[in-house]
């Protein structure tokens, strides 16, 4: 309880320089939302093409662009993609695959996330495909790493090109979730009081030690990513886990509920802009 | 806010009469060599202050930029209660502050930022 309230407050008293926290999460619409984000990045980093910014940090950092750039020449998620391409073409024990749950077509990107109106809940890739492992009788898969990350990874290498999309229909139960989102980003949590627009808007550009922040925007479009510091492919989830638990906060179980309305609010942000993934990172 | 502003206006004159007469009293006396370097230890340590992942401060290794390097703290910080607050909750001074609230979380304890304020002083 306390908690809530402490993190509320801290929506309403962050710096100035973020106009969308001054206010309750409420206060705006998602359209006024998304332009005071564009404009916000727009004057940062003046001159950066919206497409860009779905490199993440290469957007901005000329000095790690070029090593980045060779990587991705060869890139180390490539077996990746081919371990998920087998699982998408091999048949569950009833027969079917996952062409059966996906229209029979890997490439489903654009499709997610989306407000589920008959669930009321935003559904992510990730959840869709456990999803339809569970509705043929097959085990659900760990939602961080692994197996579900090569299948990911495939299906949005199938996917490149495809812009992100993500419309919050006027359904208030859909806004919730988008507003819950919104609070989540702007609310300072752990021992070390961040927010994540503490630093990946306020302090985007800078350096923690000597890794550059990379900006918010575009932050949905690449996954999974093969870190080299994991030394293997991530979703999404397992970066916003990791980035609570770097300010010494709890991390939220991947595909939660948290993790789901953040997506959604982060993606709807970065309308616009291709997705590209899988991508690689330091 | 003028308040503030003003009492530290004054706090800060005090400060300079004392240092002037250099009879500046501090809390725990004059910081020993053992304190000062125990300060720092705890000001680079990653796991307690961590204050390089975004300050630049004298010698330091690979240091971040979210905050201004840590230089001449004695000229800027002559009240000893204000540079030890800065550190304890730096929301008092600025309540959009991107440096974490050292003291009223708990990562570090008041006898390690009374440390840290010994080493600063050196910088
Ligand atoms: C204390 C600073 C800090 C906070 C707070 C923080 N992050 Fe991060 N984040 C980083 C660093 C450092 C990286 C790695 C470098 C980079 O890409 O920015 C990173 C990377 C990321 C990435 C990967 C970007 C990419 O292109 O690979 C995403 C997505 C992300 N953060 C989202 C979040 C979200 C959502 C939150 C809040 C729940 C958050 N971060 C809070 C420091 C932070
Ligand atoms: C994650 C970022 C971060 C960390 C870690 C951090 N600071 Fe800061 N610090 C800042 C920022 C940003 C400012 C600028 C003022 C503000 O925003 O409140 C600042 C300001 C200061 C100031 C005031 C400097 C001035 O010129 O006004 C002092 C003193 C200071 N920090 C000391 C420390 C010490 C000592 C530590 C470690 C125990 C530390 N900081 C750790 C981000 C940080």
């Amino acid at each position: 309880m306390k908690m809530t309230q402490l993190a509320l407050t801290a929506i309403c008293a962050i710096s100035a320089t973020v106009v969308m926290a001054d206010k309750k999460a409420t206060d705006t619409s998602p359209a006024e939302d998304l332009k005071v984000y564009r404009d916000y990045f727009n004057k940062r980093f003046p001159g950066i093409p919206l497409n860009e910014f779905g490199n993440g940090v290469y957007a901005i950092d000329k000095v790690s662009r070029d090593s980045w750039e060779a990587i991705e020449e060869f890139p180390p998620y490539e077996p990746m993609i081919e371990a998920g391409e087998a699982m998408w073409n091999k048949p569950f024990a009833n027969g079917k695959s996952f062409a059966s749950c996906f229209g029979n077509s890997p490439a489903q990107r654009k499709n997610y996330p989306h407000w589920d109106a008959k669930r009321k809940m935003v559904v992510t890739m990730e959840l869709a495909i456990n999803d339809c492992l569970e509705a043929n009788g097959e085990k659900p898969l760990g939602y961080n790493k692994g197996k579900i990350a090569d299948l990911a990874a495939y299906m949005a290498y199938q996917s490149r090109g495809q812009k992100i999309d993500v419309q919050i229909p006027n359904d208030p139960d859909a806004l919730a979730a988008y507003n819950d989102g919104k609070a989540f980003y702007f609310a300072r949590r752990g021992q070390l009081n961040f927010s994540c627009a503490s630093c990946h808007m306020e302090s985007a550009g800078m350096h923690v030690r000597t890794d550059t922040l990379s900006p918010a925007l575009g932050h949905a479009s690449g996954w999974p990513v093969y870190r080299s510091k994991w030394g293997e492919l991530g979703t999404l989830h397992r970066r916003f886990g990791g980035c609570n638990e770097q300010v010494r906060a709890k991390k939220f179980k991947p595909q939660g509920k948290e993790y789901r309305n953040l997506e959604y609010f982060l993606a709807h942000m970065s309308n616009g802009i291709e997705y590209n993934g899988p991508s690689s990172r330091k | 806010m003028r308040k503030t502003a003003s009492f530290a206006t004054t706090a800060v004159s005090l400060a300079a009469l004392f240092a002037g007469a250099s009879m500046m009293p501090t809390a725990a006396g004059a910081a020993d060599a053992d304190t000062i370097k125990y300060g720092k230890e705890v000001a680079f340590d990653r796991k307690k202050g961590n204050c390089l992942s975004c300050h630049m401060i004298a010698d330091g290794e690979s240091p971040g930029d979210l905050g201004p390097p840590l230089i001449a703290m004695k000229a800027r910080f002559p009240d000893r209660e204000k540079l030890r607050a800065q550190i304890w909750d730096p929301m008092i001074a600025n309540p959009g502050t991107r440096m974490p609230p050292f003291g009223k979380y708990q990562a570090l304890s008041g006898k390690e930022i009374d440390a840290i304020v010994d080493y600063l002083y050196t910088l």
